[in-house]
């Protein structure tokens, strides 16, 4: 089935000494290392929403808008209620902090309002209303709201930013395929002379697919791994420490399940390269005659 | 006597043009010399495409080794060219591959290891006399030589049919008559050979040879073996 990578130097003679490394195994290389960084950040992207997905899941606040006199007694009763597994009040000293960046100084203000929050975890049996309502009970206009429909937005972009690397992917791999068809039409056109004499005395059109394809896979492969080898390095690079590291991975790490995806990317990209050369040498083919 | 090709009714044209060759209807015996003759633009080099299977024709019925060949497959047609060898008026030699290499092809190609061709090949270079240029390229042989080489590569699979489409244009009369000798040793061994020429001499130095005459796209001289000799030659016989 491979027996065409294998082919003799006697039929390697047949396309003659080219050059070194065709043109097509540069643009393959320069799509394989973009397609390698655009993968890593779609899977960086997707471990980072998994991350803050998980992290917010069973995660709630307890708001007071105009603050709470006895947030002692609330979040007692927060904690005392079944399914609550964790209950923290958040310090006024840290909502002012945070008021500050939008307000400035006006945030030290006795007079400004500041809302009582209290960040707490719910299990499956809590029931939300209840504890709602007790908390109405002692401080009235109190309200809970789940951490993930605040921060569904952003989870929303990661997604759709997940959904753009691999569209990416997938648009810069029909780039290179549509180099790779480009290549093999100019290297039919170069060898027509060859590729005639060789129907001529009784070749089919596999016999002379195979040796464009072999020529094909492997400027493709060198182009693919090549590709993958310079973003690794650069990956390695972001990953230790350079200052821009968490801007392109969001600061989560990839997995060894990542890596796996990103180690079989060149090899796909390479087999596909080989199957759409294929295909467009023999479709080319079987245009004359 | 069996025939190695058959034509039927046979018209070619290219493309939307007028028909180069025109109720072509004639057999070719196994074993057979025939001489294609006729003026340039005649039809000799089209008639000779139809036989060696490079083009196909565009009306009209072709049997080659006794299958119909007009509607067949392209992928059918690769073992019949197998049985077929053809030397080129322009030698159509592979530039960049060395004369044993270009000889070696039609092996390969018919799916002969490595071990399996070095043999024939050099002995069919000896035969041509070009054993010492074994390893020469192309462009650095001179034309006898290349045209050697084109009929050795033509002959290394003893095919059942030769074509030849002059073969001896590019050729001093010397080389010409050790070409014919290459060719009629050739049919003595069984090959049927159509030889495309202008030369007269060289027809009448080849004893036994059948003539076809073409002009204007059609057959005018046939010598008995077409089954529908046209109306002017059977007024000439």
């Amino acid at each position: 089935m491979l027996g065409w990578l294998f082919a003799s130097p006697s039929d390697r003679r047949l396309l003659g000494a080219g050059p070194r490394r065709a043109p097509t195994a540069w643009v393959i290389a320069i799509m394989s290392f973009s397609i390698m960084l655009i993968a890593a950040t779609g899977l960086a992207l997707a471990n980072t929403a998994g991350v803050l997905s998980r992290a917010i899941e069973a995660r709630y606040a307890l708001e007071v808008p105009a603050g709470a006199q006895n947030l002692d007694a609330l979040l007692g009763a927060i904690r005392a209620s079944p399914g609550v597994t964790s209950a923290e009040a958040v310090p006024e000293s840290e909502m002012r902090q945070t008021l500050a960046k939008w307000l400035g100084p006006a945030a030290e203000s006795n007079e400004l309002p500041v809302p009582a929050l209290i960040n707490f975890d719910a299990g499956a049996g809590a029931d939300l209303g209840a504890i709602q309502k007790r908390a109405q009970e002692i401080s009235p206009g109190a309200r809970i709201s789940a951490h993930r429909d605040s921060v569904a937005p952003l989870l929303h972009s990661l997604t759709l930013l997940q959904w753009v690397a691999f569209g990416l992917v997938l648009l810069l791999s029909a780039a290179a395929t549509a180099a790779v068809v480009l290549a093999a039409r100019g290297a039919l056109d170069t060898h027509r002379f060859t590729i005639d004499v060789m129907h001529g005395i009784g070749a089919t059109d596999l016999q002379v697919t195979h040796l464009f394809q072999r020529k094909i896979a492997i400027d493709s492969f060198v182009g693919s791994i090549g590709g993958a080898l310079a973003a690794a390095i650069v990956l390695l690079l972001l990953t230790t420490g350079a200052s821009f590291a968490g801007e392109l991975t969001g600061g989560a790490t990839l997995g060894l399940g990542d890596l796996m995806i990103l180690a079989l990317l060149p090899l796909a990209l390479t087999a596909l390269a080989t199957w759409v050369g294929r295909t467009a040498v023999l479709r080319a083919l079987r245009e004359d005659l | 006597m069996a025939a190695v090709a058959e034509f039927d009714s046979v018209g070619l044209r290219y493309g939307t043009g007028a028909e180069v060759l025109r109720d072509l209807d004639f057999r070719l015996r196994t074993g057979a010399f025939y001489f294609l003759t006729g003026p340039s633009g005649a039809g000799k080099t089209s008639l000779l495409k139809l036989l060696y299977l490079a083009q196909r024709p565009t009306r009209g019925r072709i049997s080659l080794f006794g299958e119909e060949l007009t509607d067949a497959t392209r992928d059918a047609l690769p073992p019949f060219r197998r049985r077929i060898g053809v030397v080129f008026q322009d030698f159509r030699l592979i530039r960049h591959m060395s004369a044993f290499d270009n000889v070696a092809l039609p092996l390969r190609v018919a799916g002969a290891a490595d071990e399996d061709v070095e043999g024939p090949v050099r002995e069919m270079l000896a035969w041509v006399g070009l054993a010492d240029r074994a390893s020469a390229r192309p462009p650095t042989l001179s034309g006898g030589e290349q045209q050697r080489v084109a009929i050795a590569r033509a002959v290394i699979n003893r095919p059942e049919l030769l074509v030849a489409d002059e073969p001896t244009g590019n050729v001093d009369a010397d080389m010409a008559n050790r070409l014919m000798g290459l060719f009629t040793a050739l049919n003595r061994l069984g090959t049927t050979v159509v030889v495309a020429t202008h030369d007269i001499g060289l027809i009448n130095a080849t004893p036994g040879a059948q003539l076809i005459r073409l002009e204007n796209g059609t057959v005018v001289d046939p010598t008995g073996s077409l089954k529908n000799p046209p109306r002017s030659a059977k007024n000439q016989s």
